[in-house]
């Protein structure tokens, strides 16, 4: 009998009139583990994150996190559960300070009322300091990339791939069990995809987070997975190891066309 | 131009660093101004305000103290409250006003002749700041599915319907009209320290003095704390906000009953403050006027809404129809050299403008002088201290009829031209367009007072938000990049 995994897809089917985007989809995620998640265009991989953070509510089936089914809860409280994701398209608050970006990110798991912040409670101020502490570490986290001068400037004004970074740093600070990255390297050079892979890495080793990663790279799939999970249509493909799955013949078909596989 | 020893390369770590420095330096005052607003702290900046606002009464005659002392501080409270959702959670209110009634009329109601309740204000304040607030969370249950401009349209809907209903519903609750119709309420009492009436304006003036302190304070802890971060946050995206943790809906509501539980407290004072309330007060020009505090001193900034209520009250008071003309030319050659500072960089080039606007104001003067004597003849309209340098500097003509219609085309086709234009032509003709429109306004505006002083007005605004579309001390917001 295996053990519980940390977060479970079972049967879960969504469709937008009659486009069906996920279709009887399972997967699982054992805690520890980093899974990445393949597919291509079109192929519904974002979506699984969506209905995972409760952005879409499934038509059918369970999504069980830590044994739960959180089916119906709204995002916030998806995300005060333990599952903390970043967007493909980059949403960070732009006109917020790289600092305050992160510190918003708090708010799940403080409590301080609106009457304490007003009157400068013991709580108010123990937690801002407890804010501001948890927001340097996260961001520190990325070397010094996101740190020193650049914590007190505008969002908008990182480049491409410290915004990417800033994401992540902003879902970590939602202290999640669970990180859901959608495309960590998109737009991201050869040097800077490397860093990430073993920014990626480390997320698991020094940060104890489980990942789930949507990736187009391939050096980067190859390079951080446990495990490959194929999509294509709504439906799974297979999974297995890098390996096992980017020789599989479905795999290939959905990306080259049948020309491919014959 | 040969980069100093001194300065960091360009793109390195410390250019970037020091990328608003440099910004600051090339926008002349504004940006200068700006700097001024990042580096003095918080609290030095309420200090100076709490110190020159507490000698008002000390030299202001009484009249002025309640036109510009008392009435600034409600419009500021009415923006610091708007801020809240407008600047802070992004929520467009138009029914904002509406609140600041209902919390106008319902202190009227708890505190005057009208039912005979006299409660004290340690108490109804407190019940009418609630209950404003407990309407605010109804009037933004629609917030919760209407973004942007329907928002906008549901509550303005609101706010019409408020000023509907207090001046034609007007139900009769135990024996008499509850809103006296378009009488509205009179003999209100006057706010009062546990039964210590506030009765003159001195007094009142401290209060509400010591009150926008307050809630300047209170504000700026909640501003720095989660709940003032989230609204932030769901302001630049609603949907990261909500995946950040952060109950989206509830926000919306909170920014909705803490914005209104401050506009009710700005009615309690102003219905207490006038000792009667009609629904005049609430109608949709005060609404402009509480938006044009909020967007001129830069959205979403404690301080900006301070001196955006200062600048709007200031010039409106100043402006109004029992003061006398020169008022209004003061006010014309203030904007104008203001215009001209604001806009007009560097330093240097600014003087070369204000120079060339005297030197050819004398000459123009003298060859017009030296023409004919009827050229510089005319009447110059009310005295004042400007009016004996305009009548040395101005063309005005004694008959001539045509002149001041030809000068006023003339004008038109110069600022035309001038947005045409760019680098030094652009310099060399702002000078004539200024001169030309003192002219202008010496022989056409300033002989009609009323609609002059709301031209002058309109004109402020419109420029002010052209020069800075962020308000005085805004920050630009950056949309998509």
């Amino acid at each position: 009998m295996r053990k519980v995994p940390l977060f479970e897809l079972k049967d879960v089917t969504k469709s937008f009139g009659g486009l069906t985007v996920a279709d009887k989809l399972s997967l699982h995620v054992d805690e520890g583990e980093i899974v990445s998640l393949i597919g291509p265009n079109g192929a519904g991989k974002t979506t699984v994150f969506n209905l995972v953070t409760g952005i879409y509510r499934p038509d059918s089936g369970e999504i069980r996190f830590e044994g739960r089914n959180v089916v119906g809860l709204p995002p916030h409280k998806i995300t005060q559960l333990g599952i903390a994701r970043t967007f493909q398209t980059l949403r960070l608050f732009l006109n917020m300070t790289v600092k305050e970006n992160v510190m918003a990110a708090a708010y799940g798991h403080t409590h301080s009322t609106v009457f304490e912040a007003i009157f400068r409670l013991p709580r108010a101020r123990r937690e801002e300091r407890e804010i501001a502490h948890l927001a340097e570490e996260k961001l520190a986290f990325f070397g010094t990339r996101l740190v020193g001068y650049r914590m007190n400037q505008q969002a908008y004004n990182l480049s491409y791939a410290n915004r990417r970074r800033l994401e992540i740093a902003r879902a970590m600070a939602t202290n999640p069990k669970l990180l859901l990255l959608d495309e960590p390297a998109a737009g991201m050079n050869p040097a800077e995809t490397h860093e990430l892979t073993e920014l990626i890495g480390r997320l698991r080793s020094e940060a104890d987070y489980t990942v789930l990663v949507i990736e187009h790279d391939m050096h980067v799939v190859e390079g951080i997975s446990d495990r490959v999970v194929a999509l294509d249509h709504g439906v799974k493909l297979c999974e297995g190891s890098f390996g096992e799955v980017c020789t599989n013949p479905l795999v290939i078909e959905a990306y080259l066309g049948l020309q491919g596989a014959a | 131009m040969e980069a100093g020893e001194d300065r960091p390369r360009v793109g390195v770590d410390e250019w970037v660093a020091s990328h608003d420095d440099r910004l600051a330096e090339r926008t002349g005052f504004a940006g200068l101004a700006r700097k001024i607003d990042d580096r003095v702290p918080a609290w030095a900046r309420l200090t100076l305000f709490a110190a020159v606002a507490a000698t008002l009464p000390l030299w202001m005659g009484r009249g002025d103290l309640f036109a510009y002392g008392i009435f600034t501080l409600i419009y500021i409270l009415l923006g610091l409250g708007l801020n809240v959702i407008v600047g802070n959670a992004g929520l467009l209110d138009l029914g904002y006003v509406a609140l600041f009634g209902f919390g106008a009329y319902f202190y009227a109601l708890l505190s005057s002749e009208h039912y005979g309740i006299h409660w004290p204000s340690a108490i109804s304040i407190p019940v009418v700041v609630v209950s404003t607030a407990l309407l605010g969370l109804v009037l933004g249950i629609p917030s919760r599915r209407l973004l942007g401009d329907y928002l906008a349209i549901v509550t303005l809907f609101f706010g019409q319907a408020f000023v509907v209903f207090v001046n034609a519903a007007n139900p009769t609750v135990a024996g008499h009209g509850l809103t006296g119709g378009p009488n509205g309420i009179a003999d209100i009492d006057p706010n009062d320290i546990f039964g210590y009436d506030l009765s003159s304006r001195t007094q009142q003036y401290y209060f509400i003095l010591v009150v926008v302190l307050l809630v300047l304070i209170g504000l700026h802890f909640l501003s720095e704390s989660r709940t003032g971060r989230a609204w932030r946050a769901l302001r630049e995206d609603p949907l990261a906000a909500e995946a950040m943790s952060m109950p989206v809906n509830r926000l919306k509501l909170m920014a909705f009953a803490f914005g209104a539980g401050i506009a009710g407290l700005a009615g309690c004072i102003f219905a207490a403050v006038l000792t009667a309330v009609t629904s005049g007060n609430f109608a949709l020009p005060i609404l402009i006027t509480i938006y044009a505090v909020v967007i001129l001193g830069g959205i979403g900034s404690l301080t900006g809404v301070v001196i955006g209520a200062i600048v709007i009250n200031v010039s409106f008071q100043f402006l109004a129809p029992e003061n006398p003309q020169q008022n209004a030319r003061i006010l014309f050659y203030a904007v104008i050299v203001l215009l001209l500072v604001l806009a007009v960089r560097p330093w240097w080039r600014l003087g070369i403008v204000l120079g060339g606007v005297a030197v050819l104001g004398v000459a123009a003067h003298a060859i017009a002088a030296a023409i004919s004597p009827s050229w510089t003849s005319g009447a110059v309209v009310e005295g004042g201290r400007l009016a004996g340098v305009t009548s040395d500097w101005v063309i005005i003509p004694a008959g001539h009829e045509r002149f001041a219609n030809a000068a006023y085309i003339a004008l038109v086709v110069l600022v035309l031209t001038l947005t045409r234009v760019h680098g030094w032509w652009r310099t060399a003709l702002v000078i004539p367009t200024v001169y030309l429109s003192a002219i202008v306004w010496e022989t056409s505006f300033v002989e009609q007072p009323a609609v002059a002083r709301w031209i002058l007005f309109g004109a402020l605004l419109v420029f002010l938000m052209t020069v800075r579309p962020q308000g005085l001390l805004g920050t630009p917001r950056v949309e998509i990049v």
